[in-house]
């Protein structure tokens, strides 16, 4: 950030490298501490020891690497933070910092493990172990996953503590006291005769001393802030307009930009921009990567200019047509397509051959993002470096493929990472950023602001993958004793990374996660997963594989059990062999009071999901209405071992349900000559107002590990309602979205 | 030609069918009023023109008669208008980038109906698309607001 970089020049950090490269978080391989990048540029007098507070004469700023995206990342980290360094959040700013290595992610590996997340054997210790090192070498900063908190957690408390103990050791210094002496509160060091002595003071001295890293963290029970209700602190800037989104962004001479882009992502084999030049306001037109942009003095003269230029767009790179879409997932459950199979439990083969099988098959569409922010992306290029605002999760990518672009050196991308409205996964990706760079290499020395218009936005998403499930189960004196599932989809990871240029090896866990890794033991249980051959560019959309993998496994379960004829929760339970997911479980019917007596129009269905290490219960009532159905109540139960903000629990939960929910209703995207066939949100409406259900939410934390919980709602919506929509109606849908088959109201 | 914002009179030399909304953000710099649609989908542009919310993003700036109030002429950090503070007592916002759009629409419903039911709350606000899906605190803010204000 250009904040932080003046003002690290003219003064002092305070912390701990050492807590990055191995006291908190070491692994055998990579001790050696990544270099603290607010080092850089600091001038003489000046001295830094850590990546994550930074002290001037001005005040106190926390590094919050990890991107906000409106999920509250940066009040979580702050609240981490000032925990262990005792300043509280109305003394502080926080700042996304800069890309850098030692941000690196450590809780992303241990998904990338396939290991089930209940799994703490010494094998799946290991192997997260072993993966966390490549993440680490690479550097990779990547917000994602539901990894923050999880990666986060002990790390911001390590580094506030560290801090914290440095500025006493100044203080202790300074004031000739013993340190055991000293106290701290509201960013100040208290001496025993009642002076105290501020942070801000201590500052330069602490800057002299080695870091104090002989620390034990607080006992929970201590915690003045973590767990407790809290304020974001976005949350004022949010509800006036003055919080600067990266489609905010305005400098001096600043121009604007819009394209127009083959809305088959093939090539450009001709166009006519003779109209768009001579139009008001427009700059210039230069082709960029996918299509034609427009620079001109105001987006909408861009926009319109852009709208204004005539192109012959290449044929689609993937098959033009939803039918043939569908096939090649249809014809993706074929053993040379096997992607893996880590669950097979019992015996399937013998299971099936001794009765006739139930089977069914489910569908899942594409989907867009769709956050209601578009993508943008301002860039200066100059000859020397080459300066980014943007709003993105993955800055460190962003360095390399600017860097290949313009030919400048990495160490000369700056990317000033700011607040995302919205994400759902869309800003995993930087096309955006790529064509803002090929449009401001062509007027070096001014910024120029690239923003979508939303019928771009949707044209162009990488969106969620589209997926299908075939079951066949059988069961044995009313309980479910076979439960055989097949998933076909095309790799995610393998298209995300493959724009990264970073070949995804070995099977891909997301085809099959929200699925083999269910804290069930059925009798014969065998999760198959069939890597479909890539179709049109998908990408990580909001609980990812679970999305649709939550939806299948979770209503082939409802099928099976109300084929045995047992009760869908009692089963559930019965078949659970994970305690915390059990009491889930057990919660969610307590507070829904699953079994009283509901209307006879009235319907009520469970859905149970454990994704990204959460188990994650959902009950919902719905009402068939002459005109529809309507959603009228939904209970939520999550363990994520420990809340850091109830507050924010409660709103990433309940946010989750209703983006599940929405998308099950009536949202999908269509490919018809190549192109998407939904351009606005007119016809990819999501939940409104009125449809909003009354929806109650209870954390629970029984987990062993701490869990991030921006997505492990999403995916028992869908399936609850389903299974409720059949409670209601006796009608099974099995395909999203569902008002292919109902109405709702 | 003129407009006035948030009190403030302005000359602008632009097109007469650019929209209010690009008039705002581009050529004035108030970057309250959101763009998210450009099609009146989703309400993050809404102002006020004259007290009445508008779309901006579909109101031709040649169209335009009446002096325009955007989220920052409502309140700001230090002086929050009841609406604002309700928002921020229920922390509503997620992400936000709808809640300007979602705050204006609810403070002119409020001046119209100050005792509004849930079934209108739900009508006049199903306009305004949230992506994060904060409707449960929007709804319960409004009601707050709307308690605030008649109390005042």
């Amino acid at each position: 950030m250009g904040r932080l970089k003046t003002i690290a020049r003219r003064t002092f950090l305070i912390g701990s490298a050492a807590i990055v490269g191995g006291v908190a978080f070491g692994t055998v391989m990579y001790k050696r501490p990544a270099k603290n990048p607010l080092l850089q540029d600091l001038g003489p007098g000046a001295a830094a020891i850590t990546p994550y507070v930074l002290i001037t004469q001005e005040g106190i700023t926390l590094i919050t690497p990890r991107a906000d995206k409106g999920q509250g990342a940066y009040s979580v980290q702050a609240a981490l933070i000032a925990e262990e360094l005792d300043v509280e959040l109305d003394q502080i700013t926080v700042d996304p910092g800069t890309p850098s290595p030692a941000y690196y992610n450590t809780a992303l590996a241990n998904d990338m493990a396939p290991f089930r997340s209940t799994d703490d054997s010494i094998i799946a210790e290991f192997t997260r172990a072993v993966l966390d090192a490549p993440v680490k070498f690479l550097g990779i900063q990547i917000t994602g996953g539901s990894t923050t908190v999880p990666d986060s957690y002990e790390k911001l408390r390590m580094a506030g503590a560290v801090a914290r103990e440095t500025l006493k050791a100044a203080a202790a210094k300074v004031s000739n006291q013993p340190v055991d002496q000293l106290t701290t509160a509201r960013g100040a060091v208290h001496l025993p005769d009642g002076r105290m002595l501020t942070y801000i003071e201590l500052a330069a001295t602490a800057a002299t001393l080695n870091p104090v890293t002989d620390i034990t963290l607080r006992d929970p029970q201590d915690w003045r802030l973590i767990g407790k209700p809290m304020q974001r602190i976005d949350i004022a800037a949010k509800s006036t307009g003055t919080q600067a989104y990266g489609i905010d962004i305005r400098m001096p001479d600043m121009l604007h930009a819009a394209v127009t882009l083959n809305p088959r992502r093939g090539s450009v084999n001709s166009y006519d921009a003779t109209t768009a030049e001579t139009m008001r306001g427009v700059r210039k037109v230069v082709p960029v990567t996918g299509g034609i942009g427009v620079i001109a003095d105001n987006t909408w003269r861009a926009m319109q200019a852009a709208k204004a230029i005539s192109v012959d767009w290449g044929a689609a790179p993937y098959p033009a047509d939803m039918d043939a879409h569908w096939k090649s997932l249809t014809d993706s459950f074929t053993d040379d397509q096997l992607d893996s199979q880590y669950r097979n439990d019992g015996d399937i083969a013998g299971a099936l051959g001794n009765a006739e099988p139930v089977s069914a098959e489910y569908r899942a569409p594409y989907l867009a993002h769709a956050p209601l922010e578009p993508i943008n992306a301002t860039v200066l290029v100059t000859d020397a470096r080459v300066d980014i605002w943007t709003g993105t999760q993955i800055p460190r990518f962003i360095q390399a493929n600017i860097s290949k672009i313009t030919g400048i050196d990495a160490d000369n991308i700056h990317v000033h990472v700011l607040m995302m409205g919205g994400s759902f996964g869309h800003r995993l990706e930087d096309m955006v950023v790529r064509q803002a760079t090929e449009l401001a290499m062509t007027v070096k020395g001014t910024p120029v602001k690239l923003t979508y218009s939303r019928e771009q936005d949707f044209a162009q998403d990488f969106t969620r993958q589209i997926a299908m499930a075939q079951l066949r189960g059988t069961l044995r004196n009313g309980q479910v004793d076979t439960f055989d599932l097949g998933i076909a989809m095309p790799s995610v990871i393998g298209s995300q990374m493959g724009r990264q240029g970073f070949p995804a090896a070995g099977p891909d866990t997301q085809i099959v996660a929200g699925a083999w890794d269910q804290p069930f033991a059925i009798p014969n249980y065998r999760i198959t997963g069939y890597r479909a051959p890539e179709l049109a560019p998908i990408s990580s959309w909001r609980s990812v594989g679970a999305s649709t993998n939550g939806f299948f496994h979770d209503c082939a379960l409802d099928e099976l059990i109300h084929a045995a004829g047992a009760d869908p929760l009692a089963e559930r339970i019965r078949l659970c062999n994970h305690a915390a997911s059990r009491t889930v479980l057990e919660t969610v019917g307590e507070m829904s009071n699953w079994g009283s007596k509901l209307d006879e129009n009235q319907g009520r269905g469970v859905a149970f999901c454990l994704s990204f290490g959460v188990p994650c219960a959902e009950v919902i009532e719905v009402t068939a209405t002459p005109a529809g159905v309507r959603i009228d109540k939904v209970f939520a139960v999550a363990d994520v071992g420990r809340i850091i903000d109830p507050v924010n629990f409660e709103a990433q939960v309940s946010g989750g349900i209703v983006f599940g929910l929405g998308h099950a209703m009536n949202c999908e995207i269509t490919y018809a000559d190549g192109a998407a066939q939904q351009s606005n949100y007119h016809q990819f409406e999501g939940l409104r107002l009125y449809q909003c259900p009354e929806i109650k939410v209870r954390g629970l934390e029984n987990g062993r590990t701490i869990r991030g919980v921006g997505e492990p709602g999403v995916p028992p919506a869908a399936p609850a309602l389903a299974n409720a929509i059949f409670a209601a109606t006796g009608q099974r849908i099995r395909e999203m979205p569902f008002n292919k088959y109902i109405k709702f109201v | 030609m003129q407009l006035t914002v948030n009190g403030t009179a302005y000359q602008v030399d632009v097109e007469l069918d650019m929209p209010l909304l690009w008039v705002l953000r581009d050529e004035l710099g108030i970057t309250g009023p959101k763009y998210g649609c450009g099609i009146a989908q989703c309400g993050a542009c809404t102002v006020h023109v004259e007290g009445m919310p508008v779309r901006s993003c579909q109101l031709p700036i040649g169209d335009l008669e009446g002096e325009v109030t955007t989220i920052e002429g409502l309140g700001t950090p230090d002086a929050l208008h009841a609406v604002q503070q309700a928002w921020i007592d229920h922390q509503v916002a997620q992400c936000g980038y709808c809640q300007s759009g979602q705050i204006m629409a609810a403070a002119a419903f409020l001046d119209l109906n100050p005792d509004p039911s849930d079934q209108d709350i739900d009508r006049a606000l199903s306009a305004n698309l949230c992506r994060c899906g904060t409707y449960p605190r929007i709804r319960a803010a409004v009601k707050t607001a709307a308690a605030s204000l008649k109390g005042a």
